[in-house]
């Protein structure tokens, strides 16, 4: 608050929260400025914390799986299989053989839609409407696969502990065929017109750069971690499911860029190129499908029994589309589990964001925050602190700015 | 980055119990063998004396740089729980493995060693433990609350079972809410009125099942 014009040169702070610049769930964030340029990045989390684990811990496993679908609205089926695989290996169940391919499938499906998904909210952030439209059109036909197989678009309610709950009868098989064919003609034109781009190049090569080392230092995990070099995919690490069965090599960008620079470009690349990848997957199980049961106990009532005597812990893990999903469970001879720890994989992305927005633009953090696909949410406003004042920004208005940083670029 | 030389479960385990002896309390090796080909995945877990977490997070450094999944934590009664699940040998086709350290803290003396100075992305689960759990994580580089908000009570840990633990009175179940008191009352009807609006009711409903019903045929086309 004062006319002194050295005071106006000091950094001042810009607060972007408690509701986000690029998707649906609220993160508090805090930025040190000077002028355009971001100085320190800071971020705090669990504006709207559920409690979902202290949830559990008073439910049955069975009624856990159902929470499990609704943890995240787009990954409906990796927190489910995770927590199922945790539960099957205190009990030691042995999931059907087909039960882990009707798992694998339809994990897939969601890894295709919900990097479609993705690719559209970055075009969006672009201010490049017409792609965010186009993706979001393609998506559909993942999601209305997925609506056949399992009867829900989101939500799937297909797992259970020991196997899945629903089988594929052979009528789907055609529509699954139709959908990977789909998929399979559209890789060109969907690389062409993302990786060739002039503007998207401008906007994203460089920008929001995670050197490998961050990467590993951070925990960091999935697309975010491979897009800088740090080879890590769950599915060819450590088998399970059906991924053991498969020939399966984790996406990197050099092997399709040259190079691996680890920006917010690569990030691009290599989602673009795990949505073939998933369709190639589901290919090789449609192949290897074996026939069979595809749950172990499907009598619930003597399932709930076996959980009383179940003992011991375990950990299930999957790769979700944004990366490792971990859960651990403890069974003490109780109908409901003393102990229950979900790891999500933005969870472990989340602390990425700090070396990639420092040094950057306020209009790059739209596209900066949205480049690790974190679960997390859209901003309704922008509050600015300037020389004490506080002004009001609306999310319309940071939108504005990318979009206008995007014109300014094409000029 | 590779590591040098890939040991087998059994191998990680030994190295352990050669360099620390009675640090590692207890350990055990599980397997799991999933799909048609029924390769397996491993699994190590390792008791470990609180003392020796920090020189054995180095250990595992030394082996290959491990990713840390997540801390999780347990009160089992007269001790918290901590569980550290990493992974090493992550890159490599089929061969990484679960490493997972378990301290016991006694409730006692909740204090344990930081190990954001060895991985630094480790500070985050770090500060979930101490808000959830109320351990102190000694030497922590920001021990700020993560999840809880800033006017969620002091001194309760919404993980633990003692008296600590989220109290009775801060549960809402919403299925015992019910209508709002403090709302207006509905809009009083005239009983003349609504004598009226029923018999019409009745009236409409007469017509609809007056309708004739499809023939047979008809229906199973």
């Amino acid at each position: 608050m004062s006319d002194d014009p050295q005071k106006k040169m000091t950094p001042y702070t810009v607060p972007i929260g408690p509701t986000h610049p690029a998707l649906k769930e609220p993160v508090m964030f805090t930025f040190q400025m000077n002028g355009e340029q971001i100085l320190k990045a800071d971020f705090a989390p669990g504006q709207t914390h559920r409690g979902i684990e202290w949830m559990g811990m008073r439910r049955n496993p069975v009624q856990i799986v159902h929470l499990t679908d609704r943890i995240c609205g787009i990954c409906g089926v990796s927190h489910s299989l995770a927590f199922a695989r945790a539960m099957e290996q205190i009990m030691e169940i042995e999931v059907p053989e087909r039960a882990d391919y009707v798992r694998t499938i339809i994990a897939e499906f969601e890894r295709i839609q919900s990097h479609l998904l993705w690719a559209g909210v970055a075009a969006h952030e672009l201010g490049f409407d017409t792609l965010l439209h186009l993706t979001w059109r393609v998506r559909e036909q993942a999601m209305d696969t997925i609506e056949l197989l399992t009867g829900n678009r989101v939500n799937y309610g297909i797992i259970q502990v020991g196997g899945v709950r629903r089988d594929f009868t052979p009528d789907q098989f055609p529509a699954i065929e139709e959908t990977l064919q789909y998929y399979s003609d559209l890789k060109s034109k969907l690389l062409k017109i993302f990786l060739e781009d002039k503007t998207i190049q401008m906007r994203c090569r460089d920008c929001g750069v995670l050197s490998y080392d961050d990467a590993l230092k951070l925990c960091t995990v999935g697309p975010t971690a491979r897009a800088s070099g740090l080879n890590m995919d769950v599915r060819v690490d450590y088998p399970f499911a059906a991924y053991g069965d498969l020939a399966i090599e984790p996406i990197l960008p050099d092997a399709y860029m040259g190079e691996t620079r680890g920006d917010v470009f690569d990030r691009i690349v290599v989602r673009l190129l795990e949505v073939d990848q998933s369709v190639d997957i589901i290919r090789q199980c449609l192949d290897r499908m074996p026939a069979g049961e595809v749950i172990a106990e499907p009598k619930l009532a003597k399932l709930l029994n076996q959980f009383k005597k179940a003992h011991g812990e375990a950990l299930g893990r999957h790769e979700a589309p944004r990366g490792e999903v971990l859960h651990y469970v403890r069974m003490d001879g109780k109908e409901h589990p003393t102990s229950w720890k979900v790891k999500a994989s933005s969870y472990s992305n989340l602390m990425s964001w700090i070396p990639m927005l420092e040094g950057e633009q306020i209009a790059d953090i739209p596209i900066i925050v949205a480049s690790i696909d974190p679960c997390l949410s859209c901003t309704d406003r922008v509050a600015v602190v300037r020389s004490g004042e506080r002004g009001i920004m609306t999310k319309e208005e940071l939108h504005r700015l990318s979009v206008e940083k995007t014109r300014r670029l094409s000029a | 980055m590779k590591p040098a030389k890939l040991l087998t479960p059994e191998e990680v385990v030994a190295v352990f119990a050669k360099k620390f002896g009675k640090g590692i309390l207890e350990s055990r090796i599980t397997e799991r063998c999933e799909g048609v080909g029924k390769r397996p995945s491993y699994d190590i877990w390792l008791d470990i004396d609180r003392d020796t977490l920090h020189p054995a997070v180095r250990e595992l450094i030394a082996i290959h740089f491990p990713h840390l999944g997540v801390i999780s934590g347990t009160d089992i009664g007269d001790a918290v729980e901590l569980n550290y699940h990493f992974s090493i040998y992550y890159g490599t086709k089929h061969g990484e493995y679960m490493v997972t350290l378990t301290v016991a803290l006694p409730k006692s003396d909740l204090r344990v060693a930081t190990i954001a100075d060895l991985i630094p992305g480790a500070v985050f689960s770090e500060r979930e433990k101490q808000e959830m759990l109320g351990v102190e994580v000694v030497g922590i580089p920001d021990g700020r609350r993560l999840f809880l908000p800033e006017e969620f009570p002091e001194g309760v840990y919404p993980w633990r079972k003692d008296e600590t633990g989220i109290r009775d009175g801060m549960v809402k179940d919403l299925w015992a809410v019910g209508r709002p008191a403090n709302r207006p009352a509905r809009p009083a009807i005239p009983p003349e009125e609504e004598g009226v609006v029923q018999a019409a009711e009745v009236a409409e409903a007469k017509v609809t099942a007056r309708e004739p019903a499809p023939a047979e045929e008809e229906r199973h086309e």
